[in-house]
């Protein structure tokens, strides 16, 4: 059994500008504490570096069981600017759950 | 008194049947009703921009007639005002389209109003810009600007519905004003309460990509099961007057409401939890809990206000060069080292032919595409063998023959490329950009210009 974040919790993406937000929400409540010290901006940023991101920013949603973050340049200029088949960067979600966590 | 809002559509190319079911939903409700169509996106709206140029009367919504001739006869029947962004670059064309609709099915006598004074364009020089945060692209910099469209609010909107508007057609407003209108023009919300303004912009925030609150843009097979992918029933958002909301969507439709769906759809496309702005009201979404009342019946409470901003965000679209995409694929054995070897020879073939100022992007679809940098920095490391993979090439330049010349170069894979590449496909397009900025709201002078009878002959 492979532990990736997907195991445990499900995300979806948004874009404005060159600025990808990703909502991620645990799907065991239980488990929210353990999502915010997986997903530390640090490892945010390992994950998306390869893009040429700037910044990693981390909302923390308590009462959601949920955590935003906010990525700026990682959309390699954006729905009307990127060569990537994606623009939007939708399939982002999908890399950020094939992060590999210790299972909590 | 409850107020119900639903949501037709959620982009430019969405479901044109998924109406239907949200109308006859309306309908049953003992209530004030409005119906929303939401088609506008930063892409969308610059692309018709460059067809509004092209010819002056059309840049409106292209699938206009698919989406409102099921249902505008039962809304103007049922006094379910119609509120809908699908004016884009040309809300004139729009209410032409709609007023023939009308009349073919009996109502030449509704009454439409169009929204004005999104677009800035004509005033760019006497506008106090600033740049939008995450904008690195100083106004002065942009040549070639085909529009500029202001974020507009709800304002006009409420005053096209005291006026007695049946179908409203804007161009550039902010999506959730579509929702947020009818819910002050009902609740009569004064323009300054804002824990109320905070729950309808939400309110409207929740259903503007329609389905994607309702299972759509959700299922995951196996971790997120999603019934009825294929009639999936479009959201109704009942909000009371003191702001208190309730997502679901009609019975018998496809799909689903759940504290999931919700919560992706909350924070979708949304920085700052605790600083959603829109034109109306900068919603506070910290506090906010949401709670599972029943089957597909979602709770969302605790919304908070805070003021409106004093700024509003404008899109400015600019022309800026072209672009051109070319594929090719290779299968069977050996496919992904015959596909590197295309690769190869064809980033050789550019640097020999192209300016060095051409941006290319090669991806090798079935190994590594979406996920990768522009310079493949992530798929060096995968050696997995696949065997079917299609090599894309994307390139961009001032220079329309320079991006033929490369992707012409793609197309002589057929014989001067390794073994057994087939299916070539080449586009071409002119680009439009977008870069976003900030003008004081006092500048922006919105205009209702109502055509047609009156809600009460």
């Amino acid at each position: 059994m492979n532990n990736t974040l997907h195991n445990y919790a499900h995300a979806r993406a948004g874009d404005k500008g060159d600025r990808l937000s990703l909502g991620v929400f645990v799907y065991q409540d239980a488990h929210y504490p353990w999502l915010i010290q997986q997903l530390t901006a640090e490892r945010v940023s390992e994950i998306f570096k390869h893009r040429g991101i700037s910044n990693v920013t981390r909302y923390l949603l308590p009462n959601l069981k949920g955590v935003n973050l906010v990525i700026d340049d990682a959309l390699q200029g954006g729905v009307n600017s990127a060569l990537n088949l994606d623009g939007h960067g939708k399939t982002l979600s999908s890399l950020l759950l094939s992060m590999e966590v210790t299972p909590p | 008194m409850t107020v119900i809002v639903g949501c037709g559509a959620g982009f430019s190319g969405d479901r044109t049947d998924a109406a239907r079911p949200l109308v006859d939903a309306l309908i049953a409700y003992d209530a004030p009703r409005a119906l929303m169509f939401e088609t506008l996106g930063e892409r969308t709206l610059a692309a018709a921009q460059l067809r509004r140029i092209k010819n002056p009367d059309t840049g409106d919504e292209p699938l206009l007639e698919e989406f409102l001739s099921p249902v505008l006869s039962d809304c103007l029947a049922n006094k379910i005002t119609i509120l809908g962004n699908f004016g884009a670059a040309n809300p004139d064309a729009a209410c032409n389209r709609i007023k023939r609709l009308a009349q073919n099915c009996g109502y030449p006598q509704a009454c439409l109003a169009t929204i004005h004074g999104d677009d800035v364009r004509e005033r760019l020089t006497e506008l106090d810009w600033l740049a939008w945060e995450g904008e690195n692209r100083p106004l002065s910099s942009l040549h070639q600007v085909l529009a500029a469209n202001v974020y507009l609010g709800a304002g006009s909107l409420i005053e096209a519905m005291e006026k007695g508007a049946q179908v409203i057609i804007t161009g550039r407003v902010a999506d959730p004003a579509l929702a947020l209108a009818p819910l002050c023009y009902y609740h009569d919300w004064a323009l300054d309460d804002w824990d109320r303004l905070a729950a309808g912009a939400l309110a409207g925030h929740l259903i503007e990509c329609g389905a994607q609150v309702t299972g759509g843009y959700f299922a995951d097979p196996g971790f997120k099961d999603v019934p009825g992918m294929a009639t999936l029933g479009y959201p109704l958002v009942e909000v009371e007057r003191n702001g208190r909301l309730v997502v679901t969507k009609p019975a018998g439709t496809g799909g689903l409401v759940t504290e999931q769906t919700v919560k992706e759809q909350l924070l979708y496309e949304i920085h700052d939890p605790s600083a959603y702005i829109t034109p109306d009201v900068v919603v506070d979404l910290s506090h906010v809990s949401i709670r599972q009342l029943a089957k597909d019946r979602v709770e969302v409470v605790g919304i908070r206000g805070k003021p409106a901003p004093a700024r509003l965000k404008t899109t400015v679209s600019f022309l800026d060069g072209y672009q051109g995409e070319a594929e090719i694929s290779y299968a069977g054995p050996n496919a992904l080292a015959r596909a590197q070897l295309a690769r190869e020879t064809l980033r050789q073939r550019l640097a020999m032919r192209c300016p060095s100022d051409l941006r290319s992007r090669f991806d090798l679809i079935g190994l590594s595409s979406v996920f990768d940098g522009d310079t493949q920095n992530a798929s060096q490391c995968m050696h997995h063998q696949p065997t079917d993979i299609r090599l894309r090439l994307a390139v961009e330049h001032a220079d329309k023959k320079v991006v033929e010349l490369a992707t012409q170069e793609l197309l002589a894979l057929y014989c001067c490329g390794p073994a057994g590449g087939g299916g070539v496909r080449r586009t071409h397009s002119q680009r439009v950009k977008t870069a976003s900025y900030l003008v004081p709201k006092q500048q922006v002078m919105p205009t209702v210009t109502l055509h047609g009878g009156t809600a009460s002959e």
